[in-house]
């Protein structure tokens, strides 16, 4: 026990930073039908703003301009690679957003030069070390959990309490009927990404704390993995995803435990697959029904 | 003459210059001059392409494991074709690996160095490219049920599976762990790769005009009408899987040639999402597309805009702007431009002999001229 024990807490931890992510697949996807390739690549640019940011500027302005910088990077997204296609094939919208994702990572990489930035000032106070149950973490490890249930739980308020989410509930319900009946369709989608992007850019700083750098690929598995969580919860369901994501954190830290770690990649892989051949819909996904 | 007739000796003219300037290429130049070397990877792609067009363009399943069936290919030539004196300093930390045989030398024990050699790498090519079918078999059996988004899913984990296996360290003594594999032999002339890769793209030319290719677009357009139709639909993914990664991993095996050196670490699905780009650059559903496709974005980033990486470009010297990966920035601008605006591609669904055909507006000029 005493030995697992630290990977049960980095488990729930990365379960939490997935879940940050994994929302905004599972929101985007809701709507558009869409795997937004590029949002793995969004949340490597915002850990590659905060490095930037916090070398050059205090905490308390740093921090907001990454969140800021994030979101408006998800919105130019929106509207410049998606928006133009909303009426093309479906396949046609995917290839447009790895296209996307291949762009931001050459950019990252002409920008970066292909180093990998170190983080050279972690976030302070949650980048501390501390002894939990006789296991030795950073506070980042404790507090990460308990910010994502709280920002879910913003969220599922925002969803199910506002006007803007029951413009969203309707949008994901029936896209061209929602637009008959009066909702700003546009304005509806480029808040999803608003709100995707801002997570991913939480998702991203508690992330990087616990990582010595960024690197312009450090986007691509977590965002990887983080799909894979939406969907095994369910695409298109908030609790799903949430759920899905600390269950797929959980089992990698485990299987790392276990000293398999060259394959802690491949399990989340392979349980998608799983599930998707036993139940498409995830946990807690709908039922949809193809007509001809 | 019929125009059917004008379209096979166009055809033709096309490809036997085309053979014939590398050829002369091949002649004039070093082997390792910058053409030789375009031409060479350019060929690969074009095999990948056109192996990843036959499944996302011709048949509609949306599939995103090219990368992994490359890996396949990749590995089983480089393991077989590694000679034997040399495996001892390539598996270093594995004892000098299990296999204690290469190919190549077997087959150049009666057949003669020259041709046995090069008949003993052309087998470990098509080794490698059964083994990717077999994958694939085994592979398409949960997944092709799946579609669309799913499917692309699915086929990218299991890409990003089969990479995880291949640098683990049990398998080491086969696969070197996540170490290098070099040493083995390769074509030094562009040539060799040209008539392989086209002999290939040939074979998958005459499937796509077969009854097979019929099927497969049918299940494109319509999958419940193809099925209305009496086309077995699961059969008939499942040859495209199949047929698609055999030939993916031929040009996996064929990279491996032109790499020189392999890890498993560059098959990942950056790789697949370049040769999509590729595909859709060309114009999805035509195989011209895809080859002239692989052509100008090979000929573009390896030779025409490496001054964009180095400093000087156009005679313009601005090290500040042009450093290392504004190439690949300047690429992926146009790659999603053309994505965005000419989804098309270069060619749309027209094939080379298509060219010869007159455009649609003279024709109704004409009709209405009657």
């Amino acid at each position: 026990m005493q030995q697992i024990l630290p990977y049960i807490i980095n488990g729930i931890s990365v379960g939490g930073q997935y879940a940050l992510i994994a929302i905004g697949y599972t929101l985007v996807y809701g709507i558009l039908r869409l795997i937004n390739f590029a949002h793995g690549d969004v949340f490597m640019v915002a850990g590659l703003v905060m490095v930037y940011a916090t070398t050059a500027m205090p905490f308390y302005v740093a921090l907001p301009l990454v969140l800021i910088a994030t979101v408006i990077l998800g919105f130019t997204i929106e509207r410049l690679a998606y928006k133009p296609l909303r009426t093309a094939p479906r396949m046609s919208v995917m290839i447009s957003a790895i296209g996307v994702s291949y762009l931001i990572q050459n950019l990252a990489f002409y920008i970066t030069g292909g180093v990998p930035q170190p983080v050279t000032r972690p976030i302070p106070w949650i980048s501390e070390n501390v002894t939990i149950l006789g296991a030795s973490t950073k506070r980042v490890t404790l507090i990460t959990p308990i910010l994502t249930i709280l920002l879910v739980i913003a969220l599922v308020y925002l969803i199910n309490h506002t006007k803007i989410g029951m413009a969203m509930r309707a949008a994901a319900k029936d896209f061209e009927t929602a637009q008959l009946m009066g909702i700003k369709i546009n304005a509806v989608i480029s808040m999803t990404f608003v709100i995707g992007s801002f997570l991913a850019a939480v998702g991203s700083m508690l992330y990087f704390t616990n990582y010595p750098s960024v690197a312009i690929t450090s986007g691509g598995m977590p965002g990887l993995k983080a799909f894979v969580a939406a969907v095994f919860g369910g695409i298109g369901s908030i609790p799903g995803a949430v759920v899905g994501a600390f269950i797929i954190g959980l089992c990698e830290e485990i299987i790392k435990g276990l000293g398999y770690t060259t394959f802690s990649d491949a399990f989340t892989f392979a349980l998608l697959i799983v599930v998707l051949c036993v139940k498409p819909t995830g946990l807690f996904g709908e039922k949809v029904t193809d007509k001809v | 003459m019929t125009m059917t007739k004008k379209k096979t000796i166009f055809t033709a003219a096309v490809l036997a210059v085309l053979l014939a300037v590398c050829i002369v290429v091949d002649m004039l130049l070093p082997s390792y001059h910058i053409a030789v070397v375009v031409i060479k990877k350019a060929t690969v792609y074009s095999l990948v392409a056109v192996s990843m067009n036959l499944l996302n363009g011709f048949t509609g399943l949306f599939s995103l494991g090219q990368a992994g069936f490359m890996l396949l290919g990749a590995y089983a030539y480089a393991v077989l074709t590694i000679p034997v004196d040399k495996r001892a300093g390539v598996y270093q930390y594995f004892n000098g690996g299990a296999l204690k045989f290469s190919v190549p030398e077997i087959f150049a024990g009666f057949l003669g160095d020259r041709v046995g050699t090069t008949v003993g790498m052309l087998l470990a090519l098509l080794v490698g490219g059964i083994l990717a079918a077999l994958m694939a078999y085994l592979i398409g059996l949960p997944v092709l049920r799946l579609k669309s988004d799913y499917l692309a899913i699915a086929t990218l984990g299991f890409a990003e599976i089969l990479r995880a296996f291949f640098q683990w360290n049990a398998l080491g003594p086969i696969t070197n762990g996540s170490n290098l594999l070099k040493s083995y032999p390769a074509f030094s002339h562009a040539t060799p790769y040209v008539v392989l890769a086209g002999l290939m793209i040939a074979v998958i030319l005459l499937l796509i005009n077969s009854t097979y290719g019929r099927a497969f677009k049918a299940i494109r357009d319509d999958e419940v009408a193809a099925e209305a139709m009496g086309i077995n639909l699961a059969h008939h993914k499942r040859m495209a899987f199949i047929i698609s990664s055999f030939f993916a991993g031929i040009g996996g095996g064929m990279l491996a040639m032109y790499m020189g050196a392999i890890a498993a670490a560059p098959f990942k699905s950056a790789l697949t999402y370049e040769i999509l780009l590729i595909v859709v650059i060309g114009g999805i559903g035509s195989i011209t597309g895809s080859i002239l496709a692989s052509f100008l974005y090979i000929f573009f980033s390896e030779w025409l805009l490496r001054g964009l990486d180095a400093g000087k470009f156009l005679g313009i010297n601005a090290p500040a702007i042009f450093k290392n990966g504004f190439r690949m920035v300047v690429l992926s601008v146009i790659i999603m431009v053309i994505v965005l605006f000419f989804r098309k591609g270069i060619m749309g669904d027209k094939e080379l002999p298509d060219l010869l055909d007159r455009r649609p507006k003279q024709r109704k000029k004409e009709a209405a001229g009657k």
